[in-house]
């Protein structure tokens, strides 16, 4: 008798024991993540002003400068490899969710899986073939192209999940209207599930933002204000890889003000998305 | 009648016209006829454009895939027909004297992803049962889930440089305590890097799987008298087992391709790394790092023969966790 409560006291012990861990270890995740935003922030907050952002980096040995070239150059590359990827994403997409059982369909899903693990140095070096050696040197399109080729399976995954959620009916309604297969899918398909598909396009945009590695052979990095997209060009994430490994402080202060930009710019996105797909969910 | 339809005219023009034309003309209602045969055939062509161009879309993916895939062979070729087969043995990685063996990149590269995956997996599976069986639902665990999934939004670069101005000296300290040589760069830095990053991928996958295991098989335990921690341990965790290796399989993916990060930390040299205090290399910090300053062909062509490992390998991982996510979900 005494030996049974001795177990189940032992028993429950340990499951409050456990419990605790659990929720420990949990918990725990969350702390090497507010450090490193705190510090990022602290540090660089105060590098922050009107100058720093309208402003050029200056050479070695000169304090303050600002990094304008590299703020150009994101947007820039960010909004060529948009406009590449969504489109083509959003109609690979559809297909997928409109032929679930094809041969194609079933291929073309197995390369955007592949596609989504391929690691990101590998798409770099393969845009480097593609577009640096053909055009004769490191261009602002070809780191395009690369961001583009990561942008697309998520593109592709959350427009394809998102419309296999829609009700079959929907289609079923606006096929008995007469409407064509594009109008059905143009004008009430995709209307449908937009805020699923713009949830993905921003998401793929929030992860593109501070990729580095496939711009270190394409877009290579520019220290000069740059808008032509044959020229090598300067972004956020290179600046700061290449700053934060160069042995001088001024260009370390720069870094930092630049991955604080970085680094806000890349949590609103994402936490934006979360916004709009609870948002919307909720209207759906 | 055809008076009165003159005044009508007359009097009203505008309201009677379409009326009175259809009425009197049936030619005009033959034009309106072709006018729609004409549209549908517009919409079917416009259709069949739609189809087709979705077709098109569809195997350009698959195009891309081998068009990559073919790219890294072709242009490794040169490096394969050099060092053959030796090429994963070898221990020497000699640019000026043409010798390029990757065994030292292949063996950091393991080391670093394997030691972050040691560190990260009891993380990420307490946050996918802190999430999936103790709190499943309320404003906290959402907050917690949200920043979990933060982790993996922040780019890598930012974790380079933090643990380049962080965590480097707080290593270099740890290193002289227990007395090694306090380099403070290497793989156990950019291993510590590289848990925090992938803790994510484990975490919420591991918490759908877990959200998924029927609720009868926990009753039934419960019933007979198992605590919380006995459930979690023989019902959920057998239950889950694929899905948890998968999520495992998925991390490991995401720790042998990443770049940055490692390339801040891991101090670069092309040395078998003596212990894991010591500095090292990994694939993709090698070609991170002399990719550009390969001058001569056969060079690049080894650098770009790791790149093809690299892929090949993280291929077959993320198929192999796709494929058990798959028949996990079945």
């Amino acid at each position: 008798m005494k030996s049974i409560k001795i177990n189940y006291k032992y028993r429950i012990g340990k499951n409050i024991g456990f419990q605790a861990l659990i929720t420990v270890l949990a918990c725990g995740c969350v702390v090497p993540l507010i450090f490193i935003l705190v510090y990022i922030l602290k540090a660089g907050i105060t590098k922050i002003n009107w100058h720093f952002l309208t402003n050029l980096p200056k050479p070695v040995g000169e304090s303050g400068g600002g990094i304008a070239n590299a703020l150009v150059g994101s947007m820039i590359i960010i909004a060529i490899a948009s406009v590449i990827a969504i489109p083509f994403g959003i109609l690979c997409g559809i297909y997928l969710s409109e032929n679930k059982k094809s041969k194609l369909a079933y291929w073309s899903r197995l390369c955007i899986d592949i596609l989504q693990g391929v690691p990101s140095i590998v798409i770099g070096i393969v845009a480097y073939f593609w577009l640096v050696k053909p055009l004769g040197g490191f261009s602002a399109l070809s780191g395009s192209v690369a961001l583009a080729i990561m942008m697309l399976p998520i593109i592709v995954r959350s427009t394809e999940e998102t419309l296999l959620l829609l009700p079959d009916s929907l289609r079923e309604a606006a096929f008995a209207l007469g409407m064509p297969f594009h109008r059905v899918i143009l004008k009430v398909i995709i209307p449908c599930g937009i805020s699923g598909i713009l949830s993905g396009v921003m998401l793929s945009v929030a992860r593109i933002a501070g990729e580095t590695a496939p711009l270190l052979f394409t877009a290579f990095g520019n220290p000069y204000l740059s808008t032509n997209i044959l020229k090598p060009m300067q972004t956020l994430p290179l600046l700061i890889f290449n700053y934060a490994t160069s042995p001088y402080n001024d260009w370390h202060d720069l870094a930092w003000g630049a991955s604080c930009i970085l680094l806000i710019w890349v949590l609103l996105l994402n936490i934006f998305t979360k916004l709009i797909t609870r948002k919307w969910k909720v209207q759906l | 009648m055809s008076s009165s339809i003159d005044n009508n005219l007359i009097t009203r023009p505008d309201q009677n016209l379409g009326r009175v034309i259809s009425s009197i003309t049936t030619p005009v209602s033959k034009v309106r006829s072709t006018k729609r045969i004409k549209r549908s055939y517009r919409h079917i062509r416009a259709e069949n454009v739609f189809r087709r161009t979705l077709v098109i879309v569809a195997l350009i993916t698959v195009v891309l895939v081998l068009g990559i895939l073919l790219t890294l062979v072709v242009q490794s070729t040169l490096s394969i027909k050099a060092s053959g087969i030796g090429y994963v043995w070898g221990h020497v990685w000699d640019p000026v004297r043409d010798i390029f063996g990757a065994y030292p990149f292949i063996l950091g590269t393991l080391l670093t992803s394997f030691l972050a995956l040691f560190i990260s997996i009891p993380f990420s599976f307490a946050v996918g049962v802190f999430l999936g069986e103790y709190h499943p639902k309320g404003w906290m665990p959402n907050l917690l889930k949200n920043t979990v999934e933060l982790i993996a939004a922040v780019p890598s670069v930012i974790y380079g440089f933090w643990g380049l101005a962080v965590l480097v000296p707080i290593v270099r300290s740890f290193e002289t305590k227990i007395g090694v040589d306090p380099v403070g760069l290497g793989i156990f830095t950019s291993s510590l890097i590289l848990a925090i990053m992938i803790i994510p991928y484990a975490a919420s996958l591991g918490r759908s799987m877990i959200q998924m295991v029927p609720s009868n098989l926990k009753e039934a335990a419960y019933s007979l008298g198992a605590t919380r921690w006995e459930v979690i341990r023989s019902v959920i965790f057998p239950y889950t087992r694929s899905g948890l290796f998968a999520g495992v399989l998925l991390s490991l993916g995401r720790a042998l391709g990443e770049t940055m990060a490692v390339t801040m930390v891991i101090g670069n040299t092309s040395l078998i790394p003596k212990s894991i205090f010591a500095p090292g290399n990994t694939m993709a910090s090698v070609i991170a790092n002399e990719f550009t300053e390969a001058d001569h062909p056969v060079y690049l062509s080894a650098l770009i023969e790791l790149g093809l490992v690299l892929f090949v390998v993280t291929v077959i991982i993320n198929m192999i966790g796709k494929r058990l996510i798959k028949g996990f979900t079945n």
